[in-house]
């Protein structure tokens, strides 16, 4: 498998795209990650479940304006070279 | 051509200086004619003229005060765009971390090379600790450097560039495809431990450059297996890619149980709750995707 640096780029990119268009209410409550269940106990062990939920709003904060950033410069570039 | 011995003063130092660099200018010269002797304004296959006169040239820009200051101050501009280079450099690549792993010397990648292919007699793999600091790896066999992983990355590409000349598919570009790919794996390898490891919320004190340091220590088994390969043929490779294989396996155990595990589970006592379960899964995991990375990285050198 020949990969390239810029396939890398491009799955990173629609890895965080994916994980920023999950949607609390519809998608994530019926899972058992929903906004109203918060993280239980600062205990010393928060287990995946808490950590991976930490980790997509975390994600969802933080790229979400560098993300309009990215997928607007990659539209049209694409748009451009093809 | 006449050598007169004493033409003027000047001849016998740029004949001394100019002796090293260009011995072979003046029978050069003498060969042909000596058309560069005309731009100084010389006649041209005046040889002894030529030497005399670059010499001369290079004897005045020293002592000329002008080019003196213009030497200090270019000098002067060039030490501060280092600076600033250096100190921009710093935030994004931390230059001062890295000289830690690199600090080797020829008997530590002697003893790790041994270790890597053969690591069932080593008994104690712990890294040891100088003030808080880990030590350099020059002083102790089992902290992890980036000079194994990036001179066995380039030798991998190199290999891998001849293995795929023996097959007459070798071309160029192949090269740039083998490097950008093996890197990509590498990458995406680095990150998938990265985030297992904030997932499982394992305390260690692994750095990312640790990590990039424990993924390249598979291309020297890499190496091997497709060496083997080449020399010997198939079941060579074959052999040599197990041994390898199961090699770094038990590395990779008895270096990442130490620092992934807590102190008890580390000694080999069994320790119920799912943290250290899964701890050891996570352990497990890494040290069994090497060699699926090593197979799949070099089945397609050896046809």
């Amino acid at each position: 498998m020949a990969f390239t640096l810029y396939s890398l780029i491009q799955t990173a990119i629609l890895c965080i795209n994916a994980i920023a268009v999950l949607h609390e209410e519809r998608f994530l409550s019926k899972f058992g990650f929903g906004v109203e269940q918060g993280v239980g106990g600062f205990g010393d062990d928060p287990g995946v479940k808490a950590q991976v939920l930490t980790l997509i709003r975390s994600v969802r904060t933080v790229m979400r304006v560098p993300l309009i950033i990215v997928n607007s410069a990659s539209i049209v570039l694409l748009l451009l070279f093809g | 051509m006449d050598y007169t011995p004493t033409q003027s003063g000047f001849r016998q130092q740029p004949n001394m200086r100019l002796r090293n660099s260009s011995a072979d200018g003046l029978e050069g010269s003498q060969l042909f004619e000596d058309t560069s002797g005309a731009a100084h304004g010389l006649q041209t296959g005046n040889q002894q003229a030529g030497p005399q006169a670059a010499g001369f040239t290079g004897q005045s820009m020293l002592s000329d005060p002008m080019s003196n200051l213009a030497l200090a101050y270019g000098s002067s501009l060039a030490s501060q765009g280092r600076e600033m280079v250096d100190k921009n450099l710093d935030r994004f690549i931390p230059i001062s971390k890295m000289k830690y792993y690199f600090a080797v010397d020829t008997v530590y990648v002697g003893k790790k090379l041994g270790l890597l292919v053969f690591p069932y007699m080593h008994k104690n793999w712990e890294v040891s600790y100088q003030q808080d600091t880990p030590v350099a790896p020059r002083f102790d066999v089992n902290a992890p450097d980036l000079y194994i992983p990036a001179m066995g990355f380039i030798t991998y590409v190199l290999v891998a560039g001849l293995a795929l000349g023996t097959q007459n598919r070798f071309s160029p570009e192949l090269l740039g495809v083998q490097a950008s790919s093996a890197f990509v794996w590498l990458v995406m390898e680095v990150l998938a431990v990265l985030l297992s490891l904030y997932l499982v919320t394992a305390n260690t004190d692994l750095t990312t450059i640790d990590l990039l340091a424990f993924s390249g220590y598979k291309y020297v088994g890499m190496i091997i297996g497709v060496v083997a390969g080449l020399l010997f043929g198939r079941p060579a490779y074959y052999l040599s890619l197990l041994w390898c294989c199961a090699a770094i396996f038990v590395f990779m155990i008895r270096t990442l149980r130490l620092k992934l595990l807590s102190d008890a589970a580390a000694e080999g006592r069994l320790v119920r709750g799912t943290r250290n379960q899964l701890r050891m899964y996570l352990t497990m995991s890494i040290a069994a995707a090497q060699p699926i990375f090593m197979y799949w990285l070099t089945y397609h050198l050896i046809r």
